[in-house]
């Protein structure tokens, strides 16, 4: 099913309207009436096919506020997208329970990008000119933001990314697009150096993947080694058409303290199971990031070497001894139990780290379309206004991951990390940074662009 | 009128037509035609060397990409404007055609189709390997500021849809001249006998490898195009799905024939387009009425009008 409406709470506005027009129209002829659906169908077909110079209209106030859902439904973005089309459902039903936006209900129109950023951008030019959507949302994969983010530019639509890519705060993409629901890599993978230097040890060997997201990984992450006094040893970056990495481990320096890992996709599992099987029972230190393991059951076989091990996560996929209400209540709406797997089958495993991106995200849309009193397409520069101005994001059930600081700037947010530790077969939680380990000196402000 | 005469007028009637369109077609439609038209290029590129010579190849995403990076790496790291990095964009993708095309030649039947994939796979693995400039997988904008040529922003609708429907007026045309002349007549002649065509004296090495350079520049052009009209350059387009696409839309078109390309690219983006809204599953329903094309409409839909009835067809 590609389009879902979540139209869950009542429309009082639409239903009096609608209800004055009946009471106010004195007993109409046949043929008044006829006349009128005439009219009506006439210029709905005109508007429907109106050329460029004419197709934009401001949204009556009672309809719908349409949030066109980018979503990764197929290609390799298929597991993160399942998830983040539950999360943005439960989001969407709990907003529209609560009133929706503006006392307007909340329907999302979701289009499946196929993970690939040509079609990505079709999606949303599809949204912006086709739907009426009054924003895009949604989507992970940095190919596709980037690919799609000049459309939207151009389009003049705002888009909200959840995506974690550095691309948003690096600035190269414009003042429509904003990253306000999650953090980004530059922030995340610094932020884990004074742990993995202080705890772990000094000198680490990387290996990743051999392409732009394992670029930013070995790039951020020896620069913020160095800062702290640890020594990157070896870099070793593995091409992205390897299927087995035996070859690759005596590359790994005796001195090491420390393996950072960072692979993704499939061959992860055999990634780990070789690296157990080439270090038996005598391993250095071993840190990665969940986003090689997002969606996979931490008890697949092979795994087991992944014991004493540990992870960045961007939310704890396990509820923690300290779980906070917020997230249990946000855990509930979303449909996920306590070893982060869906309610309804245990063996599907949510991509907790990074869903709540967006839950979050819409809360925001939310709050920035209240304050810019926000009533239709035209209200959208007001909307990146208002959300521009945001600054702190108290920890709370629209924001169950924890408290984040919104940089208007440079349209990105800066919020806690979580390091956990493998025990017993779960992440159990290490370490939380603080939000001032994730800050770096801005390298845009996209206030100084004009609309 | 002769043929000749009928054949331009209904090419340049659908031209006509697509201008006109510009005026009445909704936004959305609007835009898509645009993306349509300029990989209308990259599939008439492909089908003057499947098409009109019988070489088939499945490494044609080396030619996108690479006017598409020649395009985009001269903007972004050599300053250039937009205006010599197309040219720049056309020339890395005639050097590309240069070269693999003279080791292409020394292979024939599946060695060609084996090389040109392992051709666009090195290719691909070149633009992830040189990250640091092509930005890899993850690619990188094309800023709105620098899409100008001759005062005219690309990324401006109107400005998009002309420049799209210029350039595939151009691949028309040139597709049109090289079927009419002789030239076109000796590719055609290798694709169906090449032994021959070699017998009656004419160099097919050489008709071979002048059939490569253009549809090596034309798919280049496409790739530029492609960048500059839409703001991003990435590696996807390097990938061996990008190689594949070409294959099919002039399959569904109609290899062999000059609307066929611009036919199945339409058909194949509508189809996806529709089918997505349907369904999750829109490839099967997209491969689904592939099967039943090739079974019922083997020659593509304009090759199956050219059979059918109108057979001065192109």
């Amino acid at each position: 099913m590609k389009k879902t409406v979540h139209d869950t709470s009542a429309d009082p506005a639409r239903n009096n309207k609608t209800g004055d027009s009946v009471i106010d129209a004195a007993k109409p002829s046949r043929r008044a009436a006829i006349k009128t659906l005439a009219a009506t169908t006439a210029l709905a077909a005109a508007a429907s096919t109106m050329p460029l110079f004419g197709r934009y209209g401001q949204v009556q106030s009672s309809e719908p506020i349409k949030i066109g859902f980018q979503v990764h439904r197929t290609g390799i973005g298929a597991a993160y997208g399942r998830w983040y089309d539950r999360t943005t459902k439960a989001a969407v039903k709990k907003i529209n329970d609560e009133g929706g936006i503006n006392g307007r209900p909340v329907e999302i129109v979701a289009e499946d990008d196929g993970t690939d950023p040509k079609r990505g951008a079709e999606v949303v030019e599809k949204m912006a000119t086709q739907h009426g959507c009054d924003i895009a949302f949604g989507t992970l994969f940095s190919h596709v933001v980037i690919g799609s983010a000049p459309r939207a530019g151009e389009l003049k639509i705002p888009y909200f990314v959840v995506s974690e890519g550095h691309h948003v705060a690096s600035g190269m993409l414009n003042r429509y697009t904003l990253q306000p629901g999650i953090t980004d890599v530059k922030s995340q993978v610094q932020a884990m150096a004074p742990f993995v230097n202080s705890t772990l040890g000094k000198k680490v060997t990387m290996i990743y993947p051999d392409f732009a997201f394992g670029h930013d990984h070995r790039d951020y992450f020896s620069a913020a080694v160095e800062a702290q006094g640890g020594e990157v040893v070896a870099k070793i970056a593995i091409p992205p058409t390897e299927s087995s990495f035996t070859k690759y481990f005596p590359k790994i320096p005796r001195n090491t303290d420390v393996i950072y890992h960072v692979m993704v996709g499939p061959a992860v599992l055999t990634f780990v199971k070789e690296m157990g099987e080439f270090f038996g029972n005598s391993r250095p230190e071993i840190f990665g990031f969940i986003d090689s393991l997002e969606a996979v059951d931490l008890a697949s076989p092979g795994l087991e070497f992944l014991e004493g091990t540990y992870f960045w996560e961007g939310n704890p996929r396990y509820a923690q001894a300290n779980q906070s209400d917020y997230d249990k209540a946000y855990r509930a709406a979303v449909g996920v139990d306590a070893n982060g797997a869906s309610l309804s089958d245990s063996k599907d495993v949510a991509t907790y780290a990074h869903m709540f991106g967006c839950w979050e995200t819409l809360h925001i849309v939310k709050a920035g379309m209240e304050a810019s009193g926000y009533a239709g397409a035209g209200d959208r520069a007001k909307l990146i206004e208002a959300v521009e101005s945001m600054t702190s994001m108290p920890h709370s059930f629209a924001h169950p991951q924890g408290a984040k600081e919104f940089n208007g700037k440079t349209h990105q947010t800066f919020g806690h990390q979580y390091i956990t530790k493998v025990t017993n077969g779960k992440l159990m939680l290490a370490h939380t940074t603080s939000i001032e380990d994730t800050y770096y000196p801005d390298e845009v402000d996209y206030t100084t662009q004009s609309f | 009128m002769t043929e000749i005469q009928k054949s331009w007028a209904l090419h340049l009637g659908v031209i006509a037509l697509l201008f006109a369109l510009q005026f009445i077609l909704p936004a959305y439609h609007h835009g898509s035609l645009a993306r349509v038209m300029v990989l209308t290029c990259y599939a008439m590129g492909y089908n003057i060397l499947f098409g009109y010579t019988g070489l088939l190849s499945l490494g044609h995403a080396l030619f996108f990409a690479a006017g598409m990076y020649g395009l985009s790496l001269s903007i972004q790291h050599l300053d250039w404007t937009a205006g010599p990095a197309l040219l720049a964009g056309l020339a890395t993708g005639f050097a590309v055609a240069l070269v693999v095309g003279m080791l292409l030649l020394r292979t024939a039947g599946v060695a060609f189709m084996i090389v040109t994939l392992m051709f666009a796979q090195a290719g691909y693995l070149t633009v992830l390997y040189f990250g640091e400039w092509t930005r890899g997988d993850e690619g990188f904008v094309i800023q709105q500021e620098l899409r100008r040529i001759a005062g005219f922003d690309l990324s401006d609708p109107t400005s998009r849809y002309f420049a799209a429907l210029l350039m595939m007026a151009i691949c028309i045309i040139i597709t049109l001249r090289v079927v009419q002349t002789g030239f076109g007549r000796v590719l055609v002649a290798i694709r169906e006998n090449e032994e021959r065509t070699r017998m009656l004296g004419y160099d097919i090495q050489r008709h071979k490898l002048a059939a490569i350079l253009l549809s090596g520049t034309m798919s280049a052009a496409a790739g530029a195009a492609y960048g500059l009209l839409f703001g991003y350059a990435g590696a996807t387009f390097a990938s061996v799905q990008y190689s594949i696409f070409p294959l099919l839309w002039v399959l569904l078109g109609g290899a062999g024939t000059v609307l066929g390309p611009f036919i199945g690219t339409l058909f194949m983006f509508y189809l996806i387009d529709l089918s997505s809204e349907l369904t999750t599953a829109y490839m099967l329903i997209a491969g689904l009425v592939l099967v039943a094309l090739t079974l019922f409409a083997p020659q593509g839909l304009v090759g199956e009008l050219r059979r059918r009835t109108l057979r001065w067809l192109p």
